[in-house]
């Protein structure tokens, strides 16, 4: 076990621990926003650059600080490691910095974007970002495209994290999209108009942090705060069939996995639960899934708006620490 | 003329063939570090020589080797970088093409020192014609029996292979090149683990410049001593510059470290000063990436000190009133020349050439471009001088690796430096686009 220090908050976690993971454990406030890191894949991190933390002393061995802002998701953590995150004004500056260079080539569409309300780039926008833009430039632009029957891709709204092609690498066993091209004209795309078919594939719309992956089977049917989550199972032979289902009165709009707060597919029997094409794309009668009850939704998130409080989520932002 | 170690039978016919080379004394470091020196005395050697890497960053080359881990049972794996693209730079290219072996014999006493076995020279895909001569000449050095099995007899094998990259700039970095040839998407990898960790195919590997490989054949032949009393304190040893843009006389030049700027530039035996008896305006001392310097501050640094050709004279006064020596590509602007412009230029290469992967590098190469490209094209607004700058602070120093740092120096000393000149393109946009050269015209030079 080695001992850790983020913003004030004192930790003891396990050696290989990584700084982000350090800072989930302990909770509440003091968590860095990830785009690009996600546990359940590995080689994912470091990309973004929106976890960013300030490492004030390197160990208690060599209590020297980094020169550069560390990103917290590769980082691991030394004994005697203090850490500031929110209480360094170089974290917050760069963090600004990110959510600015992330969104001037976003193309801005929340309202028709069927990830608005899940977004992770909404929430960082919402906490880090300006109301405003500097960039007055044309925005680059690509062409929605189908890659598969069931999945849309909306390059314009990426922001290359590279989620999706490490769950094609990881959890199927052929993986035909990749990343073309360089620089800020970078692309998620196939080779030569393959369509991405594997029983896990879906799997991709669910890591996307933004609305670049979009499910076909529920595109523009509703948006999601309308909808009600619950937590649902049924016996599936392909996958282990622990999903969230989002129902409108008594039918199923749409299956996804079990999200945590971290926007992360939850760890179900030992492994993470990912949900199969055929639990997450033609199984959407209510008959076939067992309803377990309501999903514990963050009650700041819009999503929860309309079933489960009466506060207004805009107060959030007033008082930040009631945001996570 | 100063001393010469690296081109000193650049002139001799055939010294591209492997006999003429043997005959000038070629692949004696080989024989000499072979036959009477231990892989840990050539690792010395080259410490105690003080050899900075000629890549641009100049980082210690003995300090280097000494960090490489040695596991039992693991191969080891030494890399040349010849992925040489910094605009401005063509050095490494010069010594590849003239006088290949020099780079095969650096590299033999390299990989021996390091105890690697198989060992690459990554070359970038422009450089096609520079991968003929090298395997030719790696051919021949097989057929003498220098690389191999059993080496002259003393029971080390080396086997050296030469592969292309497809013309990528990122590929220069050390952690991308291992990806480039592994076969994967030129991407840098996030360190750490470093490559003398865990490098190609997770085995431990250094990766070191053409110029640095090369200059390890003179320090074995003369000893570390010897080589140590050229240069100045702290830069050791002689450094190829390539030497363009508006100089009489252009080209690649061997020089001794701590030489004055003002006599390269001036020289008779060097540049012979600026084309058609023009001024100099701004330098760029080390290519593309390191700050301009403008032209009071060239010969002399802020303090009033005499500026040498050095690691730590050309970065006296930081990157307030500094540059860097970085790869050595010697670029002068004369008093015609527009630094927007030229800026504008490097911004859109780095835009170009960013990898985007980590986004601040993706999204603020292109977004300076852009700008730049306004600014450049008298479309720009003085609010923009500032918010580049601004731009800048927020990708230097946050991204994966240093080529963020790399688009940003230039575009920041740019503006510390020539801020009236972007400013004569706001205030002048009629003129802007007409004429390229901006406000130089209206200043007069000390």
């Amino acid at each position: 076990m080695v001992k850790v220090t983020i913003d004030g908050v004192e930790i003891e976690v396990e050696e290989g621990t990584t700084i982000l993971n350090a800072a989930r454990q302990a909770g509440g406030d003091i968590v860095p926003p990830a785009m690009c890191y996600y546990t359940g894949l590995e080689g994912s991190g470091g990309k973004c650059r929106s976890c960013l933390v300030e490492v004030a002393a390197g160990s208690e061995r060599d209590p020297r600080p980094m020169p550069k802002l560390m990103a917290s998701c590769r980082t691991e953590v030394q004994h005697g490691m203090v850490v500031k995150n929110k209480t360094s004004e170089r974290v917050i500056d760069a963090r600004e910095g990110v959510t600015e260079f992330l969104l001037i080539n976003h193309p801005l569409d929340c309202p028709i974007c069927d990830q608005a309300g899940e977004c992770d780039l909404q929430d960082l926008s919402f906490k880090h970002g300006v109301e405003w833009s500097r960039f007055e430039e044309e925005k680059r632009t690509f062409a929605p495209r189908d890659i598969g029957d069931k999945i849309k891709l909306h390059m314009n709204r990426c922001i290359m994290c590279y989620r999706c092609v490490f769950v094609a690498q990881q959890l199927t066993n052929k993986r035909v999209h990749g990343v073309l091209n360089r620089g800020d004209r970078s692309e998620i795309s196939t080779y030569i108009e393959q369509a991405l078919d594997s029983d896990f594939i879906g799997n991709v719309i669910d890591v996307c942090p933004v609305g670049a992956l979009t499910d076909k089977t529920f595109r523009f049917k509703s948006r999601v705060w309308f909808l009600k989550p619950m937590n649902a199972h049924r016996d599936c032979p392909t996958c282990q069939g622990i999903a969230t289902v989002w129902m409108f009165g008594n039918e199923i709009y749409r299956v996804t996995g079990r999200k945590d707060k971290y926007s992360e597919i939850e760890r179900h029997n030992g492994k993470t639960a990912w949900i199969c094409d055929t639990c997450r794309f033609e199984t959407k009668d209510v008959a076939k899934w067992v309803i377990e009850g309501p999903r514990i939704i963050n009650r700041y998130s819009v999503i929860s708006t309309n079933h489960y409080t009466n506060e207004n989520p805009l107060d959030a932002k007033k008082d930040p620490k009631k945001l996570q | 003329m100063g001393r010469k170690l690296l081109l000193e039978h650049i002139n001799v016919p055939g010294i591209e063939t492997f006999d003429v080379y043997r005959k000038h004394g070629g692949y004696s470091a080989v024989e000499k570090a072979l036959k009477t020196m231990s892989p840990e005395d050539v690792v010395e050697e080259v410490k105690k020589s003080g050899l900075r890497g000629r890549g641009g960053a100049g980082f210690p080359t003995g300090l280097k080797w000494s960090f490489i881990a040695k596991p039992e049972g693991v191969e080891r794996h030494l890399l040349c970088n010849a992925d040489e693209s910094e605009p401005g730079t063509f050095k490494d290219r010069y010594l590849m093409q003239y006088i290949p072996h020099l780079l095969i014999e650096g590299m033999i006493v390299s990989s021996y020192a390091l105890g690697a076995n198989l060992s690459y020279i990554y070359i970038r895909g422009e450089y096609m014609f520079v991968l003929d001569i090298l395997e030719k000449a790696i051919a021949e050095a097989y057929e003498k029996g220098f690389l191999g099995k059993n080496i002259l007899g003393s029971g080390y094998d080396l086997d050296l292979r030469v592969t292309p990259g497809a013309g990528a700039y990122i590929c220069g970095e050390e952690t991308a090149l291992i990806e480039s040839l592994e076969g994967k998407r030129g991407n840098p990898r996030i360190k750490p683990p470093f490559p003398a960790v865990k490098g190609l195919w997770g085995r431990p590997t250094v990766v070191n410049n053409v110029e640095s490989i090369a200059t390890v054949v003179p320090i074995i032949n003369m000893g570390a001593d010897e080589y140590g009393k050229i240069g100045t304190e702290q830069s050791h040893g002689t450094k190829l510059i390539s030497a363009c843009g508006n100089l009489e006389r252009p080209g690649v030049y061997e020089i001794e470290l701590g030489m004055t700027v003002e006599e390269f530039i001036y020289g008779d035996d060097w540049c012979r000063g600026i084309k058609n008896g023009k001024k100099l305006k701004a330098l760029i001392p080390g290519g593309s990436s390191v700050p301009i310097l403008p032209h009071y501050l060239i010969t002399k640094t802020a303090k009033g000190e005499v500026r040498n050709m050095s690691y730590e004279s050309l970065s006296d006064g930081g990157f307030a009133t500094g540059s860097m020596l970085g790869s050595g590509g010697f670029i002068a602007f004369d008093e015609d020349q527009c630094i927007v412009r030229n800026t504008w230029n490097f911004a859109r290469f780095y835009a170009h050439e960013s990898c985007g992967q980590c986004s601040p590098c993706r999204e603020g190469t292109g977004w300076m471009d852009k700008v730049l490209h306004r600014l450049e094209h008298g479309k720009g607004t003085l609010r923009d001088i500032d918010m580049l700058e601004k731009v800048n602070k927020r990708i230097e120093g946050n991204t994966i690796c240093p080529l963020g740092d790399a688009a940003a120096w230039p575009v920041a000393a740019a503006i510390r430096h020539f801020r009236e000149e972007f400013e004569w393109h706001v205030s002048n946009p009629e003129e802007a686009q007409k004429h390229n050269f901006g406000l130089s015209r209206e200043v007069t030079f000390s």
